[in-house]
């Protein structure tokens, strides 16, 4: 990837004036939920509980972080000024990135890092699936072979959600702890906002609305299956979606565009 | 007397067996010194790839681009890899992952000195990749002969990844030969700091070395450390000379009549004060294994108490 050298702030995300602006939109919104989560893994690579696990976070970064390679790509390429994916990765701001706020949440314990990941691969999951029906031929080409992974992304943190509900008192409290403290942060990735709906009436978005109700079921099914309770709260935390995010975005960010921050235009 | 006669006819045995370049497998019978040898040297490469994992990881959320932060994970990943069946081959002799991590924690095993110095900037990463990875390949080429079967086939699979991993810390260093004056420093700055490290990952010199002359009879080692170190050196000075790095040793020149590449003293009173404990990193690292298994105890608890509950559920039902 060639690195442009080209000014953060001229970067991605600008208010839609038009539909490619849109996709380009769109496509990063995608991208950003991968690349954060995918950071927040890696931070466990070498400190996981033991070394299948280490393993299989690792793989699962490594796909995350492989999708949004793909998307920030094919953004640059919708953009056509000749940026490169390390641009749109690194020389955003958090304003201009358009993550979910669950991604970001910090690791904590293996118990949230396991929540954190089910929440987030149901949601996932299902968008993929329906994202394999876009009219936008590459989106729905990267959808299709990004559900491979996903579906043993998806196995694995919901296996390890009843593993760890159903295993001991001590990890049955942990992750019951997790669920309820993550709960908060799973309503957003099933609203709409503008970039959404305009995807949406162009046939080349997925329709939350639709996959909403599926998203709770499955969810509630594997925590019934774990034995935890399931929070009665409406979740109803949201932002990320917008650029506004928590604390801890600006953190990961800064640690993770350091070097193209610190070394301007520098080839690695 | 019956069983000293016995005993030393199965050694008889045994040495013939490797003296015919025949493998030994887990259920034959071997001395016990063999056995011991190789649980110390099998489960101290083990412990060396998973402790290797920090330094390098230490890189992975500041990686400089989408494509070497992907290419740096798998690589880690990877040496949670050879962990894994390293672990395994040493658990044929006889001995548990469990052990050996307690004996990793408590500091009764060692690992490769090289991991308990610090990275300190990205071209660290690629000097890791070229002259660690390069140093290692060296010694596990010839163990992929080793006399003992699922340690030489655990070797192969690990040989073909590291080569890999060699050539991409070189292209990194590559990319950084031709990239700004910056970037050149922190190359020359990184080798500098890893290049006697790196010599010294071929242990003490063969007159100095404890193991070493039971390990060639037996054919665990084939190679000894001088010579293994040798080798390395007469194939790292071109590439550095193709990077444009000097390597930090005003000694080192071309010997016409060895056919060797001389070169200076190693400090060994480094090496023994790094292998004893107080390298820049040993306390950091230990801390940090010691940590994640301490931590992770319950999550392994919770596994196996969950798996035993769906074993009484199933045969309940089956009753």
């Amino acid at each position: 990837m060639q690195h442009s050298g080209k000014s953060p702030d001229t970067c991605y995300l600008i208010p839609a004036t038009n539909m490619n602006q849109s996709l380009i939109n769109y496509t990063l919104q995608i991208a950003d939920n991968n690349l954060i989560l995918g950071q927040r893994l890696s931070e466990w690579c070498g400190h996981a509980p033991e070394l299948e696990i280490d393993i299989a976070l690792t793989n699962i970064a490594l796909d995350l972080i492989g999708q949004s390679r793909n998307l920030y790509q094919y953004a640059a390429e919708l953009e056509g000024k000749g940026r490169s994916e390390d641009d749109i990765a690194y020389l955003r701001d958090s304003s201009r990135y358009r993550n979910v706020l669950l991604v970001e949440q910090p690791n904590e314990d293996f118990a949230y890092t396991i929540a954190r990941q089910f929440f987030f691969d149901v949601y996932n999951h299902l968008f993929y699936q329906e994202l394999t029906k876009s009219k936008d031929e590459r989106l729905a080409e990267i959808a299709e072979k990004s559900l491979k992974e996903i579906n043993y992304h998806i196995r694995f943190s919901s296996e390890w959600m009843i593993r760890l509900g159903d295993g001991t008192k001590l990890s049955h409290e942990k992750i019951q702890t997790a669920v309820d403290d993550l709960w908060d942060f799973i309503g957003e990735m099933t609203l709409l906002n503008d970039t959404d709906r305009e995807m949406l009436s162009n046939g080349i978005g997925v329709d939350l609305n639709k996959i909403r109700p599926l998203y709770f079921q499955k969810v509630k099914e594997i925590l019934a299956e774990a034995t935890l309770n399931i929070p009665v709260e409406e979740p109803f935390q949201k932002g990320g979606k917008n650029g506004i995010h928590s604390e801890f975005l600006g953190h990961l960010l800064a640690e993770m565009q350091w070097m193209q921050r610190a070394y301007p235009g520098a080839e690695w | 007397m019956d069983n000293h006669n016995n005993i030393h006819s199965l050694e008889m045995k045994f040495q013939s067996k490797i003296d015919a370049e025949v493998k030994i497998e887990p259920k034959d019978w071997m001395p016990e010194a063999y056995r011991k040898t190789l649980i110390r040297q099998i489960s101290q490469h083990a412990h060396s790839e998973i402790v290797g994992m920090l330094p390098e990881g230490n890189w992975i959320l500041r990686a400089p681009s989408l494509r070497r932060k992907v290419a740096l994970l798998a690589k880690v990943q990877d040496e949670a890899g050879h962990g894994l069946y390293l672990y395994s081959a040493a658990e044929t002799l006889g001995i548990s992952r469990e052990e050996l991590f307690e004996q990793l924690i408590t500091g009764k095993a060692k690992y490769s000195s090289i991991f308990n110095y610090p990275t300190l900037s990205w071209a660290d990463i690629g000097a890791v990749g070229w002259l660690v990875d390069g140093a290692a390949i060296m010694n596990q080429v010839m163990l992929t002969r080793t006399s003992y079967g699922p340690y030489a086939r655990a070797m192969v699979r690990i040989c073909k990844e590291e080569s890999f991993h060699q050539r991409q810390g070189y292209e990194i260093l590559i990319s950084l030969s031709r990239g700004t004056e910056e970037q050149k420093k922190m190359l020359q700055d990184a080798v500098d700091r890893w290049w006697w490290p790196a010599l010294m990952m071929f242990g003490p010199n063969d007159s100095a070395s404890t193991h070493s002359e039971q390990s060639l009879k037996w054919k665990i080692k084939r190679k000894s450390n001088d010579e293994l170190r040798q080798d390395f050196i007469d194939a790292t000075v071109l590439q550095a000379n193709y990077l444009g790095v000097k390597l930090p040793d005003p000694n080192l020149k071309w010997n016409e009549e060895r056919g060797h590449y001389d070169f200076g003293d190693i400090n060994w009173e480094e090496f023994w004060a790094v292998v004893n404990g107080n390298g820049p990193c040993n306390k950091l690292r230990l801390k940090a294994r010691k940590k994640a298994q301490e931590e992770g105890a319950w999550v392994r608890e919770a596994a196996m108490a969950h798996a035993e509950k769906r074993a009484k559920r199933k045969a309940e039902k089956v009753a």
